[in-house]
């Protein structure tokens, strides 16, 4: 249990997928300008990577190990996530229309989001059990929202201030997530 | 050629994929500790851009469009498994530095991106121009990062495992934050606000 917490705190906060890893980072710049599509996106890169980790663990176990082929691993991932976010955008759409219209224009992005790949590469390299690969999962996913959320508050007021010209947009984004991500290493000694 | 020579060259600068297009940064950050690293990531961008464009373009007569991003998807997944595989067996040090970056250079957004908005629309030799121009300038920004976090991260500077110079009072007392995570989003911020400043980038 005490390992599965730990897997939770590192992906989530220690290891951060946008802040340490520089996964996700697209969607970082990109979306994070607005507090609810920021948390919408959140939870529905979330989402993905819970069922993405299910699916590739699956997957990885029961036919790529079975029949030696790991080496396909990258090929099939991205196969399995492309399909599976499209399954899900379907699915959604039909059963819940309140929530597809919340995850909006989200849910087809995610399919190249690093993030959601790079968990279930990170899963596979570290041996998770089904277990901790969903535990990790989840850390990331909300260690993901959290820090989106973060910076789309943040960046809402930044938007007001008189930055100079050459330093507007992209650049002060960056230099934010840099405080960000030197807040972040306070967590380091958590575990 | 002079019209090849433009799609080179506008990759350099003016569609700089990381500095202009913020495209592929999350290799660009989580690779430019070191130059070796950088260039070590350019090697295996450039394979698989390269590949992917010259496929691309070959084939972009008799794609069907509705299912044309599925298709680039697994030709740029393949030529990445092939690069993994090579590194993997020639290059075992750099594989192992490069971690879980190498197989995510399949979803780098710049090798999506450059098949989409350019290979499947132009013949093969100006989108091999693309790719060279792209590459040059992934490669330029890359080293740019890793020269600035190297030198203030360790203090000195080799290249390959040969020291080229060593700061005198940095390499006893480093700035590790450089090297850090936070250090990438440092200097890449603080790059593009310069080169915007200096009127290299428009805004």
């Amino acid at each position: 249990m005490s390992e599965l917490i730990v897997i939770f705190l590192s992906m989530a906060l220690i290891n951060n997928i946008i802040l340490v890893r520089y996964l996700g980072l697209c969607p970082f710049l990109g979306v994070s300008r607005e507090l609810k599509p920021s948390f919408s996106m959140g939870m529905a890169v979330t989402f993905v990577m819970l069922v993405a980790s299910l699916a590739t663990w699956v997957i990885n176990h029961y036919v790529l190990i079975r029949f030696n082929i790991e080496y396909m691993y990258i090929i099939v991932f991205i196969l399995v996530i492309a399909s599976l976010v499209q399954v899900i955008e379907l699915f959604i759409k039909k059963t819940n229309f309140a929530l597809y219209s919340a995850f909006g224009i989200y849910l087809p992005l995610i399919t190249t989001n690093c993030a959601v790949l790079g968990v279930t590469i990170i899963n596979m390299m570290e041996n998770y059990t089904l277990l901790a690969s969903l535990v990790s999962a989840l850390g990331s996913g909300l260690g993901f929202t959290l820090v989106m959320a973060v910076m789309a508050g943040i960046r809402e007021k930044l938007d007001l201030a008189d930055a100079p010209k050459s330093m507007r947009g992209a650049p002060v984004a960056l230099i934010t997530a840099t405080l960000l991500g030197l807040a972040f290493f306070g967590f380091s000694g958590i575990v | 050629m002079s019209d090849s020579r433009k799609e080179f060259v506008k990759g350099l600068i003016t569609t700089n994929p990381v500095f202009v297009l913020l495209l592929g940064l999350c290799p660009a950050l989580a690779v430019s500790t070191s130059i070796d690293n950088a260039l070590g990531m350019t090697l295996a961008t450039f394979i698989v851009l390269l590949g992917a464009n010259i496929i691309i373009a070959a084939i972009r007569g008799f794609v069907p469009s509705i299912t044309r991003i599925p298709i680039f998807i697994v030709i740029i997944a393949t030529l990445v498994t092939v690069v993994n595989l090579l590194f993997n067996a020639f290059l075992p040090d750099l594989h192992r530095t490069l971690g879980i970056y190498l197989p995510l250079v399949v979803v780098n957004c710049m090798i999506l991106g450059r098949a989409e908005a350019f290979a499947s629309k132009n013949p093969m030799i100006r989108s091999i121009a693309d790719a060279l121009g792209m590459t040059v300038g992934f490669m330029i920004a890359l080293v740019m990062i890793s020269f600035v976090r190297q030198l203030l991260g360790t203090g000195e500077m080799s290249v390959f495992g040969f020291s080229i110079f060593t700061l005198p009072v940095l390499s006893e007392h480093p700035l590790a934050m450089f090297i850090l995570p936070p250090g990438g989003f440092l200097v890449l911020g603080l790059l593009l606000a310069l080169l915007r400043w200096r009127g290299v980038l428009k805004i």
